[in-house]
């Protein structure tokens, strides 16, 4: 299986996200945001990091990237997709997810170890937890906030899509708590904190985010 | 030579910490004036030739889709004389 991992100027987290897909046992495979070639991959992450510097909106001009008319064609078709922090806004400003994140509401750049409960594992990056079960991974960002008007929310919570909420202080003021969302299909998933940091104990605070990446392999070989 | 004009705010309902962290730096610069401060963008377009109708239309588009998140803010287009 050959997992996807897009690189936007300005992306940081890519080298890692590569890191844990191989970790779950997948190839990683490096896509370029200025080429419209999926180079047949299984799966794709949107990684975290910074780019375009944030210019515009988080996200903004890299939802207009080459490589996101395909992504956005595929994901329609169901094809996973795996947005983490700057990824997650790329996906909100690429419609592929609702809402948008948003300054965090203390002013602050978080930087911290989180705890999360899961709170749906019907979609194909979170099918290897239980529901409520509750992960330590790390998060780091200053446009976490996630922000959608009402109707979005009482959708997202009617439908069981909000897929973790953080636990404890609400860190950066998004509605309900938010961590992460999935879209109706459940193929989608966008995620703040970033699971791809902690999949060995050398490097991060538990093994939880593992199961991101080994949730979608065990959903493509069924 | 002509100019277009997007401005783009947050919507009122959404928080604001960036116009915030300003308004609360105002009073200590000894500006008591503010009750509050909210903080947008402007774009300033050139463009040749005095501004078309269709021209406005394709700014409004590209407001509605890139310049502006409708889910989060609102935006004006005008034409700088």
């Amino acid at each position: 299986m050959r997992v996807g991992v897009v690189t936007f100027p300005g992306t940081l987290d890519d080298r890692d996200a590569a890191r844990a897909v191989e970790y779950a046992g997948a190839e990683a495979v490096s896509l370029w945001h200025g080429s419209d070639d999926l180079k047949h991959v299984d799966a794709v992450v949107l990684p975290g990091g910074f780019s375009y510097g944030d210019y515009l909106r988080c996200g903004a001009i890299s939802a207009k990237a080459p490589i996101m008319k395909s992504i956005i064609i595929a994901a329609e078709h169901g094809f996973p997709v795996l947005g983490i922090c700057n990824g997650f806004q790329v996906l909100a400003e690429a419609h592929l997810l609702p809402g948008a994140l948003t300054r965090n509401a203390d002013m602050h750049f978080l930087c911290t170890d989180q705890t999360l409960k899961i709170e749906n594992n019907k979609t194909l990056w979170t099918n290897g937890f239980s529901v409520g079960q509750e992960i330590l991974i790390p998060m780091k960002n200053a446009e976490g906030n996630f922000n959608c008007d009402d109707a979005t929310l009482n959708e997202l919570e009617s439908e069981g899509r909000v897929i973790a909420r953080y636990v404890g202080v609400n860190p950066n003021g998004s509605r309900a708590g938010i961590a992460g969302i999935t879209n109706k299909r459940g193929n989608v998933v966008g995620l703040m904190p970033h699971p791809e940091h902690a999949i060995d104990l050398l490097t991060g605070p538990s093994k939880d985010g593992l199961t991101f990446f080994t949730s979608v392999l065990h959903a493509m070989v069924k | 030579m002509g100019k277009i004009i997007v401005e783009v705010m947050l919507k009122p309902e959404i928080l604001d910490p960036q116009g915030q962290a300003v308004g609360n730096a105002l009073p200590r610069l000894g500006f008591t004036f503010a009750q509050s401060v909210r903080q947008g963008k402007r774009f300033e377009i050139e463009v040749a030739g005095e501004p078309t109708q269709a021209m406005l239309a394709d700014v409004e588009k590209a407001a509605e889709e890139f310049l502006a998140n409708t889910v989060i803010e609102t935006f004006v287009v005008k034409v700088e004389k």
